[in-house]
């Protein structure tokens, strides 16, 4: 079971919540995921209205709500969306984004790391955005924070886990964990992070803007765990040469015959 | 803090590996922890030349054609503990010795003027002859004329580990000698060392003490030596995890005659410390595996750009033994006894790069 700052999640897909057709279609598409975190832009949110459309629907079933700072250019602002955040919504539990580039909304590496040792020092847990840099990672985790969320691909693109290399490494350093965020387009992208040992991944375009999000969502919630099973079962590595499956022996060639 | 794990459950956990076990963890991209008693196991041993061809490419790619070359320097044989296996245990009648700042001086230029650039300080463990001050100051001596100076000396607080950083030193070793906490028991029979735990926590004080690297390891020739390595490789993995910014190495010291006649309650062969050093290869890329002068010249030729990555040389284990010849006070006596030229002219004869110099005490963070 996944356990981020002391919760359980039997589910290691989180979900985001934009860019749906209607509140209803997403609270469908949330059920077929069995999701059990969910992101919420604050800024999407009226806080002034108790019947504010996402809030209505989502707040009656059971899930852990991650308030999220979309749209926050530096640290200060994210820290001010933080907080009204956590006001508003009575948790603590925060996805950190910091996003100066409004056409990429890559994440500032310098901004969040601030902003991250800010909040966790303010009693929030900080699960940030970030780009997929170990280095970063680890200093993030050292603030800190309960989990890190580094980028498959940019967000929005589908492209699938373009930064495996570096996401790999982060998977095999972090003592916290994590959460493949952002670019996941398709099950298969899921199922790959998951097979490199993500602990889960957040997925939100794939399916909110697939024809069928209900179906795709579904999709998903399989694709995941497939990755995890076969994670688990432990995956042979990739070898540039054939092997065969009943392999001849003894055409090995380092001399040990120097042992006593 | 780092639980070992119950020794005999990894005993155990070794013994159920089986050939498919084994064969999994050879065509793993990442060797689990898992995976790692598999490799250690008797069912690996028909794969050793596998493990061999692996764990030599593996370190080429690391770490390149080169073998790091150190030498040791006995500063003290003065101990208060009585471990039974060890030359400098307290209860042996050997001549005692601690030397003088002057003295240490000499021995490490004469280390110097043989070509060495990374000495490693030794002590036996006894406060009263080698402290804080007394190694700062020995550190203060030798900084500019050394690249690198480690230290295998008793353990300290997080606090003292970083005054001898600021000082100059680069790396520290500590090695818990038997992770089989009966068996520790049993051969620690007296002195602060007895205390298992603090022990063990050793490593982390130091790499939170800021030191560049942290050598752990066991004494083989104590308990299992399988359920020693996969003890190794679970604090090696959960090291790496808290202190991700600290470099580790591993050593492998298999028993040597020593004064006070102790035999090995295990034989540990060749063939099984070879087993061990190509399985943590496989197991962690990165780490720095160092065979000392306790193996015979044979064997660490054989061994050469196989696994391992550090050597020491031309080593004498007395203290003052460099200046004098006729020394006495050994705390183990070594089984290769080629001098650094020697040892350098057979790296080479291999392909290799014998590495005098990888650091200088000079590019560290906060000296004085």
């Amino acid at each position: 079971m996944l356990t981020i700052a002391g919760t359980e999640f039997r589910s290691r897909l989180f979900l985001g919540t934009g860019k749906f057709s209607s509140s209803a279609v997403m609270a469908d598409a949330i059920e077929a995921s069995k999701c059990q975190m969910i992101t919420v832009a604050l800024r999407r949110v009226d806080l002034e209205n108790p019947d504010d459309d996402i809030m209505s629907t989502l707040g009656q079933r059971e899930y852990t709500f991650l308030p999220n700072t979309s749209g926050a250019r530096d640290a200060k602002e994210a820290i001010r969306l933080a907080k009204l955040a956590r006001a508003a919504s009575g948790t603590s539990w925060l996805k950190l984004e910091v996003t100066p580039d409004p056409r990429t909304l890559l994440p500032d590496p310098v901004e969040t790391l601030i902003a991250t040792e800010e909040l966790v020092k303010d009693g929030f847990i900080v699960l940030p955005y970030m780009n997929a840099d170990p280095i970063l990672a680890l200093k993030l985790q050292d603030a800190g924070a309960a989990a890190v969320m580094p980028l498959g691909s940019p967000i929005g693109t589908n492209q699938g886990v373009l930064t495996d290399a570096m996401v790999e490494i982060i998977i095999e350093q972090a003592r916290v964990p994590v959460v493949v965020d952002a670019g996941i387009g398709a099950p298969s992208h899921a199922a790959y992070a998951m097979e490199m040992g993500a602990d889960a991944v957040l997925v939100n375009t794939a399916i909110s803007v697939a024809s069928d999000p209900v179906a795709m969502a579904a999709a998903f919630a399989k694709g995941v765990e497939a990755g995890r099973d076969a994670f688990k079962a432990g995956l042979g590595a990739a070898n540039k040469e054939a092997s065969a499956s009943s392999p001849e022996t003894g055409k090995l060639s380092t001399d040990l015959g120097f042992l006593a | 803090m780092f639980h070992a794990p119950d020794f005999k459950q990894l005993s155990k956990q070794i013994a159920a590996k089986t050939s498919a076990d084994v064969e999994a963890a050879l065509s793993s991209s990442r060797v689990t922890q898992d995976q790692l008693a598999a490799l250690i196991s008797p069912a690996a041993e028909p794969y050793l030349q596998q493990m061999a061809m692996q764990s030599s490419e593996i370190t080429r790619n690391r770490f390149g054609k080169t073998t790091q070359l150190y030498a040791p320097i006995y500063l003290s044989n003065y101990c208060t503990n009585r471990c039974v296996y060890c030359g400098f245990s307290a209860d042996n009648l050997i001549k005692r010795k601690c030397l003088t700042l002057d003295e240490a001086e000499r021995e490490a230029m004469i280390l110097h003027d043989r070509g060495f650039q990374h000495i490693l300080l030794v002590s036996g463990e006894a406060e009263s002859a080698v402290d804080v001050e007394y190694m700062e100051a020995i550190t203060l001596r030798l900084r500019d004329k050394f690249a690198a100076v480690s230290i295998e000396i008793q353990p300290m607080s997080t606090e003292h580990y970083h005054r001898l950083f600021l000082a100059g030193i680069t790396a520290v070793a500590v090695y818990q000698e038997t992770y089989d906490r009966d068996m520790y028991k049993q051969v620690h029979l007296a002195g602060k060392k007895s205390d298992y735990d603090y022990r063990l926590e050793t490593p982390a004080r130091v790499a939170e003490a800021g030191m560049r690297e942290v050598g752990i390891g066991a004494l083989l020739g104590l308990s299992d030596w399988r359920a020693e390595g996969l003890a190794i490789g679970n604090h090696l993995a959960w090291l790496r995890k808290e202190f991700w910014s600290t470099a580790f190495t591993v050593s492998f010291p298999r028993m040597r005659p020593a004064t006070g006649e102790f035999e090995p309650l295990q034989i540990v062969s060749e063939q099984n410390l070879s087993q061990l050093i190509f399985a943590l290869r496989l197991f962690d890329p990165d780490v720095g595996l160092i065979v000392s002068t306790r193996e015979e010249a044979r064997y660490r030729n054989g061994m050469l750009g196989l696994g391992p990555t550090r050597y020491s040389a031309g080593s004498c284990t007395a203290p003052g033994g460099y200046g004098d010849a006729d020394h006495e006070g050994e705390q183990f006596s070594v089984g290769d006894h080629r001098s650094l030229e020697e040892v350098c002219a057979a790296i080479r004869e291999k392909g290799f790069d014998p590495v005098y110099k990888d650091w200088d005490c000079e590019f560290q963070t906060g000296m004085i």
